[in-house]
């Protein structure tokens, strides 16, 4: 249509049409997950760590599972793992649910500004690391606090970081669940989507540069994979032959836009894996073992210089996105409960009933135990203050603000951090 | 009509009057955008006019570029100021000088919508004002409006400019004014009344900045969210000031700046982004460069640090009444 072109348009030609994809449900309507093909477990093969990541391509469009209907362990994917790891595990993932709910009732109370959810996907976090070495490298989106919990981080510490309080070793610098641990494999959250992705690739080439055994593992939910930093990540993974392992977890919704609008619709995330000639596997996110075999193998393959795996986690966020989300307004209330994928905690709590190895007695002193110390910590952490609101005095000596900007204070900042200091003593004697 | 239900109203006028006019941004379609500036439009006007995207800042802008320059008028969403910079490039070395390249041949006729700003607890990633990262760059307008009539009318000139014009929503006045005082209940969501804002279509000119006071002893320059902190400044230290809103930074009404700083004598400019190269910066330079000789005093800066955000002193950061009047009593010193 451009109004210097001299060509004619051409008449009788079909009118195109712009195709915008929409959830099979919304809000007041039937939730419908009929397009989610479920495989029996233990049907997908597992191919040789130092297969072709061609071999593996196939596994990008079903659903590696080990947990069957009656959350009994089969296939080849079985990671065959003692009790004591099963209720490690187990009890990891029940930390995390109690600690996510303490912390959002701690966000209404007004203890801190906000607070994200992992609900319906511990197994993920849980399982991966575990199936990780201690010292492999995480970098995380703020959906993994299951990594810091599997890893013996002090939950007194996490709270410290949420409440933005005097023990927050960020000085309240970040929100509160963009933790950092570098001794515990953590790298820093970013808000801005996407942007550890390719980080991960790179931490993965400097160990492979200097000869280390440490791999990396990335993270990203299926809704950032659209972001150029995503395809960066591919591409140098593979060039490089990175050890390096990109998990995408797939919880069907980014804030209220369902995964067709990242692709999902045309091709599983897994797939992306395949125009880079990178090893793909998709795997049922809820199933704390498929998860923990998907991550074992790509770390093995990785660690034996066979190069990145991507894995696509399927799941559900049962949640809202955060304390500042209400899904009610873009889905069915009910869909949560519909998922066909079930609870994570409630399969591998069922697999090691199924085993001998637990019961419901032994499960629910272990969840009052678990509140116990999470309610504990929490009373720790509350000492050392939480964000405060509509004060002067804040929770941070305000000097700090000013630190770290550079390795050492330029002239403005130094004077601008005496201007704060300043402007708080004449905060104090505003006369209202 | 708060801010938010003005900047609908906007949508709602324009895309009446223009069917070329589409819009796009995560979120934005079924839910209406996280601070649901777009609700309603999609049932409305369709799914082919408003539309959730991948997320994806420069596909989000570029594809915007490529449908202005087929003629649509896109309007797209960045859903944060904050996650504006994957879309930089195309902003700044496409949008913004696809009309210079090809001599007028092509223009890209868009908005880009994006919340900005402090004071909502938002931490190093939902709380920045990059105004002037765009302001630097030729080629591309800046608009950041301070109330529900002027974001509406600011908006509507906005989309029927024929340049691209980026549109910052200082989203802490999103729902009413806020005065920046600390002593004040900091609830970020406070509603105050609705301002009078009318239904249907108006415009407020690009490039017209507002004296929303007038003083004879010292000129504020200001925008966004700190108009209202720094009016509720001079008026709680009975300064006779006078308070300019510049409604947009590019283009800039450098004639109501002129008169007023020639008339007082003495200007201070205010605004939330980071001090060094901020906006402020090139308002000091043209107030020092045009009213030299009519100056009684140096130029103040009332703003924020050159430090990223810092979420749980975000109330130390934001520039509040006691910076503001501090930069104002200095330049009355002299
Ligand atoms: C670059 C960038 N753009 C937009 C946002 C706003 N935002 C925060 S989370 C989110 C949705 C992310 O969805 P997904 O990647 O699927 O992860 P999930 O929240 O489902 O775990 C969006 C759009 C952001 N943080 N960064």
């Amino acid at each position: 249509m451009s109004d210097k072109d001299p060509s004619k348009l051409k008449p009788n030609r079909p009118k195109l049409s712009l195709h915008v994809p929409e959830p099979p449900a919304r809000p007041g309507e039937t939730p419908d997950f009929s397009s989610v093909k479920v495989p029996p477990a233990g049907a997908a093969p597992r191919p040789d760590v130092a297969a072709p990541a061609t071999e593996t391509h196939p596994l990008t469009m079903s659903l590696v599972r080990v947990l069957d209907e009656e959350n009994k362990a089969v296939g080849p994917w079985d990671p065959k793992l003692d009790a004591e790891t099963l209720r490690k595990m187990l009890r990891d993932m029940v930390t995390v649910r109690v600690f996510d709910d303490r912390m959002y009732r701690a966000q209404r109370q007004g203890k801190t500004s906000f607070y994200m959810k992992c609900t319906g996907e511990e197994a993920i976090a849980v399982s991966a690391a575990n199936a990780l070495d201690r010292e492999d490298m995480n970098f995380p989106t703020y959906r993994q606090q299951g990594l810091l919990i599997a890893r013996g981080y002090p939950m007194v510490e996490m709270m410290n970081q949420i409440y933005s309080n005097k023990g927050d070793k960020l000085q309240g610098r970040q929100l509160p669940i963009m933790y950092s641990d570098k001794a515990h494999g953590f790298f820093s959250i970013s808000g801005n989507l996407g942007t550890q992705y390719p980080q991960a690739v790179g931490w993965a080439m400097a160990s492979a540069i200097k000869g280390d055994s440490r791999i990396a593992m990335g993270w990203t939910g299926e809704g950032a994979t659209a972001e150029g930093d995503f395809h960066a990540a591919l591409t140098f993974a593979t060039v490089y032959n990175a050890p390096v392992i990109l998990a995408v977890v797939n919880n069907q919704w980014a804030i209220s836009s369902y995964s067709g609008i990242a692709g999902g619709e045309r091709a599983t995330f897994a797939q992306r894996a395949l125009g880079y000639g990178v090893a793909g596997l998709r795997v049922d996110g809820n199933d704390a073992l498929a998860v923990f075999a998907a991550v074992r193998w790509a770390a093995d393959r990785a660690r034996a210089n066979y190069g990145p795996t991507l894995i696509e986690f399927f799941t559900y966020r049962a949640e809202g996105h955060s304390t500042s989300d209400d899904p009610s307004g873009y889905r069915p209330s009910n869909e949560a409960k519909l998922w066909p994928l079930g609870d994570p905690i409630e399969r591998l709590k069922g697999h090691l009933i199924g085993l001998g190895e637990w019961d419901d007695e032994r499960h629910s002193a272990m969840v009052d135990e678990i509140a116990a110390d999470v309610r504990s910590a929490q009373k720790e952490a509350e000492k050392k203050g939480t964000l405060a609101t509509a004060s002067i005095d804040f929770p941070q000596d305000v000097r700090t603000m000013f630190n770290d900007v550079y390795e050492e204070m330029p002239w403005n900042l130094k004077e601008q951090q005496q201007d704060m200091v300043d402007e708080l003593e004449a905060k104090r004697q505003w006369p209202r | 009509m708060n801010m938010i239900q003005a900047l609908n109203s906007a949508h709602d006028v324009m895309m009446e009057r223009d069917q070329g006019m589409v819009v796009l941004g995560e979120d934005v379609g079924f839910f209406g955008g996280v601070f649901r500036v777009t609700e309603g439009l999609q049932k409305k006007y369709g799914k082919q006019r408003v539309f959730d995207t991948p997320i994806a800042e420069n596909g989000i802008i570029a594809t915007a570029i490529g449908m202005a320059t087929y003629g649509l008028r896109p309007v797209a969403e960045i859903q944060f100021a904050d996650y504006i910079y994957p879309a930089y490039d195309q902003i700044v070395s496409e949008a913004a000088r696809i009309r210079y390249r090809t001599a007028g041949e092509w223009t890209v006729p868009m908005v880009i919508r994006s919340p900005y700003g402090g004071g909502i607890f938002g931490g190093q990633t939902h709380s920045q004002s990059t105004e002037a990262l765009f302001a630097h760059v030729a080629g591309v307008k800046t608009v950041i409006p301070s109330n529900p009539y002027d974001a509406k009318g600011l908006l509507i000139s906005a989309i029927e400019d024929n340049d691209p014009v980026l549109f910052f929503e200082p989203k802490r006045i999103y729902n009413g004014p806020f005065d920046g005082f600390f002593d004040r209940p900091l609830t970020p969501w406070a509603k105050t009344d609705a301002a009078d804002v009318p239904e249907g279509y108006y415009t407020v000119p690009l490039g017209k900045a507002a004296v929303v006071r007038e003083g004879e002893e010292v000129t504020v320059l200001s925008y966004g969210t700190m108009v209202h902190v720094a009016l509720a400044t001079v008026r709680e230290l009975g300064i006779d000031a006078e308070v300019i809103d510049l409604r947009s930074i590019v283009p800039l009404d450098i004639e109501t700046i002129e008169d007023s700083v020639k008339k007082t004598g003495r200007c201070v400019v205010v605004h939330e982004a980071t001090r060094t190269n901020g906006f402020g910066a090139e308002l000091a330079a043209l107030v020092q460069e045009r009213c030299f000789y009519h100056l009684e005093a140096p130029v103040q800066r009332a703003t924020g640090f050159d430090t990223p955000y810092p979420h749980s002193l975000e109330w130390a950061y934001f520039p509040g009444p006691v910076r503001i009047g501090t930069a104002i009593k200095k330049a009355l010193e002299v």
